[in-house]
């Protein structure tokens, strides 16, 4: 059943840019590790780690465009379920250094013992473990989630309340995890990791690695976003984005709807963000900052909702012009942003994706001449019924 | 006694001196209304007599304030939600088409296909050779065949009613709710409307709330005539045309 589920998501563009994603999975880590540097075809190792970046914040844009492309959610707290993947993952690598640390200390991470704590608080127990943290970094941010929308659908929160109670959300989380007694490290979050699954993390192998497992899991996460689209239940959260209330008079539980595009949505944030963390090797507050949540929706935006497709080419355009910017001229990279942001709201209001489709869905009426048009224009079309009813 | 508690459970659907107030106004004031079982209703009344507050409240939409409203002479309507009350065997077709306009109309009627409405269950759904039938029988009926596949928001606004009646044949419901159906449709469309709600009325119990007299008189069955949030009259439309008090609020306009 699962698999001819996952099958019906491979239809289409879909596919083709599944395999794309795919084929870059294996050849960028391939030419990285077996290539010289010499070679025309070499990628280097900065390269490797820029991009499986962004291909985890594309992964992001995606589990954005799920809930809000589809479902009408617009979340601005995404970046919080991001961020607390990250944490879990973090949480591990941190426990992976043991005595390594500056204090050597065999349990207590190195903030742990600056700030005298004798012993590991409860809520660290277990994240020696990579299967514990691996587990942790879907449930976490799927309970927030669920808890989160279970409120908020039952009273049917809607609409500019929904999104400013998501930024309240990530910003109280920010707030909570720059405390010191909270246990996470405060402001400067958890860093200094050594390795993964015992693969020294500053190895090309362990990148080259961590690149393809970016791939692989934007690459599923598409997969099976496409598949949830494609069936009844993706009419039903776009029913619910349309005409909510419609929908209910039908007898769809619509709380029930969002509730699981947010939850599962959530969920595959916190993969995003337990795969960012290794590759930049740090998770600090910052990542629950109310802008980083914004951001991933400009991503969206400017890729394309309700496309699949579009937040991931969105994601990694914008960040590609935003390395570009920041690095010739870094102080006027946030007016770029928001006049981008500006700029695809009011003249491309379907993004790149949505854009480019409609360009070829004309040409494709040009090619077929007269008949499509006939169709689009409802006086002719009812002429054509007219016609249909006579004979 | 006994009489109306049997009543009450024959009925299919049951309204005792229902009120609600809006900020103060009464849009609902005292009414009582019984539909039975295989029945076809049609309510008029001057705009703002309540008819669509009416509905809202049978659907779940609005909670009265006061009054019962029992379905099936056992299910308390003002208790449960619109997706309880849908389920429970209630459809509604609203004063303004309302059709998911970014999907084709044979997905509008996919969506409104009688059966599981849960998360699991529409992940996992697949179309059975009965279900694509009876949605094409359903396009049949309301002669959007030629148009199955196009958005439904290129539809007229005519197609669009149809459309909603066909969702309302879709889902399958023991009570239909129609409010207003031949609203902005030509003379011609509003003859094929009223046949097509006298043939489903053969198997289902409908509500129909409508102005227009000819569209009325062409269904032929009981009239319920509503003012200021409660009934004035009931009976045949010749019977009700011909009382005082509905001359002098309504058709005397
Ligand atoms: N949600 C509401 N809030 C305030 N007033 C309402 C609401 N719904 C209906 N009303 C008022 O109740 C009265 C009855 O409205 P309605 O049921 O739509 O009348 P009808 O359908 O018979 O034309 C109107 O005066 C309307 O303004
Ligand atoms: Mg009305």
């Amino acid at each position: 059943m699962i698999s001819a589920f996952l099958f019906r998501g491979l239809a289409g563009r879909i596919a083709w840019v599944a395999a794309a994603i795919a084929l870059i999975g294996i050849l960028v880590p391939l030419s990285n590790l077996f290539l010289t540097p010499e070679h025309a075809l070499y990628v280097p190792d900065y390269i490797v780690s820029l991009f499986g970046k962004y291909l985890t914040y594309a992964l992001l844009a995606l589990t954005l465009d799920l809930v809000w492309g589809y479902c009408g959610i617009l979340s601005l707290g995404h970046g919080a379920f991001f961020a607390l993947g990250g944490y879990a993952m973090g949480m591990y690598l941190m426990r992976q250094i043991g005595s390594r640390g500056v204090y050597g200390d065999p349990i207590l991470p190195d903030f742990m013992v600056f700030l005298n704590w004798k012993e590991l608080p409860w809520y660290w127990y277990g994240f020696d473990q990579f299967w514990f943290a691996a587990l942790m970094v879907l449930a976490v941010p799927g309970l927030l989630a669920f808890v989160f929308g279970w409120f908020a659908f039952r009273s049917r929160v809607t609409g500019v309340y929904l999104s400013i109670i998501t930024q309240a959300m990530t910003y109280a989380l920010l707030l909570a995890f720059f405390r010191n007694d909270m246990g996470f490290g405060g402001n400067n979050g958890l860093t200094d990791f050594k390795d993964i699954l015992g693969y020294t993390l500053q190895e090309p192998s362990t990148r080259a690695g961590l690149f393809a497992a970016a791939a692989f899991a934007l690459c599923l996460a598409l997969i099976i976003s496409s598949a949830i689209v494609r069936s009844k239940f993706g009419k039903v959260l776009l029913a619910t984005r349309d005409a909510e209330s419609r929908a209910r008079f039908l007898g769809y539980r619509v709380e029930h709807v969002k509730l699981f595009v947010f939850t599962l949505s959530a969920m595959m944030a916190g993969i995003a963000g337990a795969l960012y963390v290794p590759l930049v090797g740090i998770i600090n507050p910052g990542e629950f900052a109310p802008a980083n949540s914004i951001e991933v929706v400009i991503w969206t935006a400017v890729g394309g909702r309700g496309t699949l497709i579009g937040p991931i080419v969105g994601a990694i355009t914008v960040n590609l012009g935003k390395s570009w910017f920041t690095a010739q001229f870094p102080e006027y990279w946030l007016f770029v942003l928001g006049g981008l942001f500006v700029a695809v709201t009011l003249f491309m209001p379907r993004g790149i994706l949505g854009t480019l489709s409609d360009a070829t869905g004309k040409l494709k009426s040009l090619g077929s001449g007269k008949a499509t048009a006939l169709v689009q224009d409802p006086a002719d079309a009812s002429e054509l019924r007219k016609e249909g009813e006579a004979s | 006694m006994t009489e109306e508690t049997n009543q009450m459970t024959s009925a299919l659907l049951y309204l005792d001196d229902v009120s609600v107030s809006f900020d103060g106004f009464k849009a609902i004031n005292g009414l009582s209304l019984t539909i039975e079982k295989g029945e076809m209703r049609a309510i008029i009344g001057p705009n703002g007599a309540g008819k669509t507050t009416m509905m809202d409240i049978i659907t779940g939409k609005t909670r009265p304030d006061t009054g019962d409203v029992l379905f099936e002479g056992k299910m308390d309507l003002t208790q449960h939600d619109e997706t309880e009350i849908a389920q429970a065997g209630i459809g509604r077709k609203f004063q303004k088409p309302t059709v998911f306009e970014s999907q084709t109309v044979r997905e509008n009627l996919e969506l409104a296909l009688a059966g599981n409405r849960g998360v699991w269950a529409s992940l996992f759904y697949r179309e059975s050779e009965e279900e694509a039938a009876k949605i094409a029988s359903i396009l049949e009926t309301v002669r959007l065949t030629h148009r199955a596949n196009e958005l439904a928001s290129d539809l007229s606004h005519g197609q669009k009613q149809w459309l909603e009646i066909g969702m309302l044949l879709a889902q399958d419901p023991k009570l239909l709710l129609v409010d207003e159906p031949v609203a902005g449709m030509t003379d011609a469309e509003t003859v094929e409307t009223a046949k097509l709600l006298r043939e489903i009325s053969k198997t289902h119990s409908v509500i129909v709330v409508e102005h227009d007299m000819g569209f009325i008189r062409d269904l032929g069955v009981k009239v319920t005539v509503l003012a200021e949030g409660a009934v004035l009259a009931e009976g045949s439309l010749d019977h009700v045309s011909a009382h005082p008090d509905v001359i002098e609020s309504y058709l005397g306009r």
